[in-house]
């Protein structure tokens, strides 16, 4: 039982992140019809897709090579295995000591990095045009990203996922302007990197503003399916890491079975209530020129500085 | 009481003249004023020197030999240059340079602007010397843009912005120093009493005071015009009337330097080392440099003169920050000739301009056939404040230059250099304008005489001689600046 | 209120002044700035208030009614009647490299922590972490004056440094005596008039208030 228990969790994990992953999805595209005022499909419509797009026939353009039919298998893979070393219901997973937030963040960086490649596969203007952008994002987001969550391992002295939720867990309540400074940073890094308003459109195919969608346009059937579910997981895990690093209290601490349903309760609640921001953020918010991009995310290098600073300065 | 009247005269006065200062007889008020003023202030000095240091208002106030000499001196410098403006402005106001609110402004402003100096020499706390330095530039801004051209307001915004940016550096210089002590004193005025300060300087945390230093040097450092801190100063007084020139570079300066001084003399005590000596040693000496090296360049006299200033400033920083009797009594004579010099000089500059309705040196000629009271005194000035004997700066300048020789023999070859080539640079410029024929545009005009000669006077009698109270005077705020 | 609790929120505070001194420094829109500028101020004087409720200094309690009458409302509202008045209010400025000046922000930041520490280590106030970012807001107060090049930012960023200065006094000492914070409270109320008449002299003068087109006093060769 001591044996497989972190096994299990681990499995159960998995489990979560491919079903969940949609579903959050479609919750929030179904909120955003409520606002406004359309007729939603539903929160499971996202499945629907999924698995239609996986029976549908591959369209393959002539001059695709392996790294194209690679690519989308790379990048699930990658985006699942982050998904198994993030604590998302408990933090007892036997990935963590042996991948930390660094091994995270590379996870999430070869996942971008096969998209990318494969956009320029091809060799249409839009592949291309979609990689540059996409990597000027990630150039620009990746310092933030290890900025912001630097910070959350000084205040816990760690830079394992596990130990970082655990130690903000048990930490008493106190107030820290460097996490609060952190967060911030973390939610704009967040938007960019999944790709949502104001930085990114996920539901545009308009040329001149599309970021992510411009990389995949050639993909079909289950290629597709794949790559739009690892876009889901992706939105799912960012949602989830920022749950674990800033607001763990629900998660599972270890050897604790019975604490299960309670945490699963309170992820789904906080999942929620995350696709709610993200609505109310995407419905107010316009999104910006791909040049004021750039600013936004210093300003998320900015803050997430500043957060590890006033750590030295203030705590 | 004479302390009161010093301070009150000025401060009513300024109140009177914001509501009458455009009639007629408003530069008689003001003269009367500066002049109320002056004889206070005689009478507070004769009280220092026979009765010694004294503390008023409850140790709000506190006067020395090193402060009442100088307050002695603003109010003799305030009046001359009243006496001065009367004229001048006229000159203004009767060529539409400026209106009746200008003069309004003007005049209130001026004795505002000297009760703030006095303010600051007087009082015993440091935060209030703050203060009212912070107050000496916000009286003089609009006053440098009172001609509304857009150099004049270019050069009040620049003025404005930098003494702004500076002086809020020596505040933070303040609160550093109330910071240490307070671990002296405990909580309250009494820890930012001079007074007080000084008998516990060297309980003081040094690291602090250092720290603190180098904020006041910045901060105070841009008042006094140090390079490179000095770029305010030059447009300053190109720009704005004669007078506020005369009192900015004769006596703004000073006080300045006087609060930069006396918190060298703290922070000297606290870290029982030469360091702040040292900086001040090197901004002066780089003032010098580049003043004199400016003054080559200049095409308008009034900010000639200006980087003149920038320079003598630079010489008297530079004896302070040597240390030792002679040159600390070199500084405070240098700081009153210069004062007195510059004053004298800007108000023959100014009827020179007025005389051909502009500043550029290259169309003034022939001043002493014009006019050759303005011609002399201008000529008169220039062989004083270049250092000639028989005038008073050749005696401050000769002393700090044997203390220079004596502890600092590295430094003496750039500090004669620097006063050569300002030598060079004032005599090559100065010829063509006091000499030569008078242009057909050069206007006749009824000039002020009598302060120019009166400050002629004075000079001339403390190059040939410095009377014993002078000299007493001096040896004992040299004692108290050890 | 438990005087951990007090440092906290003190420490809390501090970051949202360090926020909003940031945050003048990148805010192109002219009432943009004027909000954060009022809401670094209200951050200000509840720190000060805090500070004079944990040491029971009363006198903090004024200096923090000040600072809320002067810079929370008064100067804003003299600011925005100016604006309003000077019909600047739709200008938006246009500014070079904003990352860069962040970046350099940043490293001023660090820089204020270091010249600040020997103070952290010598005083025994709870607020003494405070320096450091009271000593950054003053730095970045200069930064944002030496980048920007209008009239009215550059006051902004002026007031925004004394802000800094007044943060400083509070946290190293638990303010200055009483007489020097009247005195200047006085001086930035004089100050405001002035620029205010500055404002018109140079709009008048200038027809602008940007400040490129000052460039005439300059050292000719």
């Amino acid at each position: 039982m001591m044996k497989a228990y972190p096994l299990l969790i681990e499995g159960l994990q998995v489990i979560i992140v491919l079903l969940g992953a949609p579903l959050m999805v479609g919750w929030v595209r179904m909120l955003k019809c409520w606002l406004q005022g359309r007729q939603s499909a539903g929160p499971f419509q996202p499945y629907r897709d999924i698995s239609k797009l996986l029976i549908k026939d591959i369209v393959l353009a002539e001059n695709a090579s392996w790294i194209f039919r690679f690519a989308p298998y790379a990048v699930f893979g990658a985006t699942l295995m982050a998904g198994s070393i993030i604590p998302i219901i408990s933090v007892d997973l036997p990935l963590t000591a042996t991948a930390d937030i660094i091994a995270l963040v590379a996870l999430f960086a070869i996942a971008r990095f096969f998209t990318a490649l494969a956009g320029m596969d091809i060799g249409t203007a839009f592949g291309g045009m979609g990689s540059s952008r996409e990597m000027m994002v990630a150039s620009l987001a990746e310092p933030a990203m290890l900025m912001s969550v630097f910070t959350v391992s000084l205040v816990s002295h760690s830079t394992s996922l596990s130990h970082m939720a655990h130690t903000v867990m048990e930490g008493t309540l106190m107030l820290r302007p460097s996490l609060a400074f952190a967060l911030m940073a973390f939610v704009l890094i967040a938007i960019a990197e999944t790709g949502r308003i104001p930085v990114d459109n996920p539901a545009t195919h308009l040329e001149l503003t599309m970021i992510h969608e411009a990389m995949v346009l050639e993909y079909s059937g289950r290629h597709l399916a794949l790559i739009e579910w690892a876009g889901m997981m992706k939105l799912f895990l960012f949602s989830s890491l920022g749950i674990a690093l800033f607001f763990p209290w629900g998660i599972a601490v270890a050897d604790e079975a019975m604490m299960l349903p309670v945490a699963l309760i309170a992820l789904v609640a906080k999942l929620a209530l995350v696709g709610l921001l993200i609505v109310l953020i995407e419905t107010r918010l316009a999104k910006m020129r791909i040049f004021r991009v750039t600013e936004f995310l210093g300003s998320a290098f900015l803050l997430a500085t500043l957060g590890m600073l006033s750590y030295f300065m203030l705590e | 009481m004479a302390l009161l009247t010093v301070l009150g005269v000025s401060l009513i006065a300024a109140l009177i003249l914001a509501f009458v200062g455009d009639r007629r007889y408003a530069p008689e008020i003001n003269i009367f004023g500066s002049a109320a003023t002056f004889a206070a202030s005689i009478f507070l000095a004769l009280q220092v020197y026979y009765n010694g240091p004294m503390l008023a208002g409850h140790d709000f106030f506190f006067v020395d030999a090193f402060n009442v000499y100088l307050s002695v001196l603003t109010a003799f410098v305030s009046m001359t240059t009243a006496l001065f403006s009367r004229r001048y402005m006229r000159h203004e106001r009767e060529h539409g340079k400026v209106g009746r609110s200008g003069m309004r402004f003007y005049h209130a402003m001026f004795q505002l602007f000297i009760f703030a100096m006095l303010l600051a020499l007087l009082t015993n706390n440091v935060g209030v010397l703050w203060i009212s330095m912070e107050l000496a530039t916000l009286s003089t801004v609009l006053l440098v843009s009172l001609y509304r051209t857009p150099s004049a307001v270019e050069a009040a915004w620049k003025y404005f912005i930098l003494c702004g940016v500076g002086i809020a550096q020596a505040l933070f210089g303040t609160v550093l120093l109330y910071f240490a002590a307070e671990r002296v004193f405990g909580e309250g005025s009494a820890g930012l009493l001079w007074t007080n300060l000084s008998q516990v300087s060297d309980k003081l945390e040094p690291t602090v005071l250092s720290l603190a230093f180098v904020f006041f040097m910045v901060g105070y450092g841009t008042k006094v015009g140090l390079v490179p801190l000095h770029n305010w100063l030059p447009d300053a007084h190109s720009e704005g009337p004669t007078p506020i020139s005369a009192v900015l570079s004769g006596l703004l300066l000073n006080v300045a330097l006087y609060a930069l001084v006396r918190c060298k003399v703290l922070v000297d005590g606290a870290t029982h080392s030469h360091k702040a000596g040292y900086i001040m040693m090197v901004f002066g000496l780089v003032s010098i440099m580049v003043a004199a090296f400016s003054l080559l360049r200049q095409k308008d006299i009034k900010r000639m003169f200006a980087y003149s200033s920038i320079e003598h400033m630079g010489i008297a920083t530079f004896a302070f920050g040597l240390g030792g009797p002679i040159a600390t009594f070199g500084a405070l004579l240098h700081m009153l000739v210069h004062s007195l010099t510059k004053s004298s000089i800007f108000f023959t500059v100014g009827h020179a301009s007025q005389m051909h309705s502009t500043q550029e040196m290259s169309k003034i000629q022939g001043l002493i056939r014009g006019n050759p009271l303005v011609g002399w005194g201008l000529m008169l000035g220039v062989i004083a404040i270049v250092g000639m004997p028989p005038f008073g700066v050749f005696t401050s300048e000769f002393l700090i230059l044997t203390a220079a020789m004596k502890d600092a023999p590295y430094f003496t070859p750039f500090f004669l250099l620097g006063l050569a080539i300002a030598f060079a640079a004032l005599f090559r410029k100065v010829m063509p304008m006091v000499f030569g024929k008078a242009p057909d545009y050069q206007r006749r005009l009824k000039a002020a005489h009598i302060p120019v000669f009166v400050h002629m006077a004075v000079m001339l009698i403390l190059g040939l001689y410095l009377p014993s109270f002078l000299s007493e005077w001096f040896h004992t705020a040299v004692r108290l600046l050890k | 209120m438990n005087v951990n609790i007090a440092a906290q929120i003190n420490s809390v505070l501090a970051a949202l002044i360090l926020l909003t001194a940031f945050g003048l420094l990148v805010q192109r829109r002219i009432y943009g700035l004027l909000h954060i500028f009022a809401w670094q101020g209200l951050f200000l004087s509840i720190s000060t208030a805090i500070v004079g409720y944990t040491a029971g200094l009363h006198h903090l309690y004024i200096s923090a009614i000040l600072t809320l009458t002067l810079k929370v409302f008064a100067l804003p509202y003299i600011l925005y009647v100016l604006i309003h008045r000077l019909k600047i209010h739709k200008e938006v400025e246009d500014m070079v490299n904003i990352p860069t000046t962040m970046l350099i922000g940043i490293a001023l930041v660090i820089f204020s922590y270091h010249l600040t520490a020997p103070i952290r280590e010598l005083s025994t106030l709870v607020t003494r972490s405070t320096l450091a970012v009271a000593l950054a807001t003053v730095m970045l107060g200069l930064l944002m004056m030496i980048t920007r090049k209008k009239a009215v930012t550059q006051i902004i960023g002026f007031l925004a440094l004394e802000n800094g200065l007044f943060f400083a006094a509070t946290s190293a000492t638990y303010g200055m005596p009483l007489v020097v914070e009247l005195g200047v409270a006085l001086d930035i109320l004089i100050a405001a008039f002035i620029f205010g008449i500055f404002f018109f002299q140079i709009r008048t003068t200038f027809d602008s208030l940007d400040l490129k087109e000052m460039e005439k006093l300059k050292e000719e060769d």
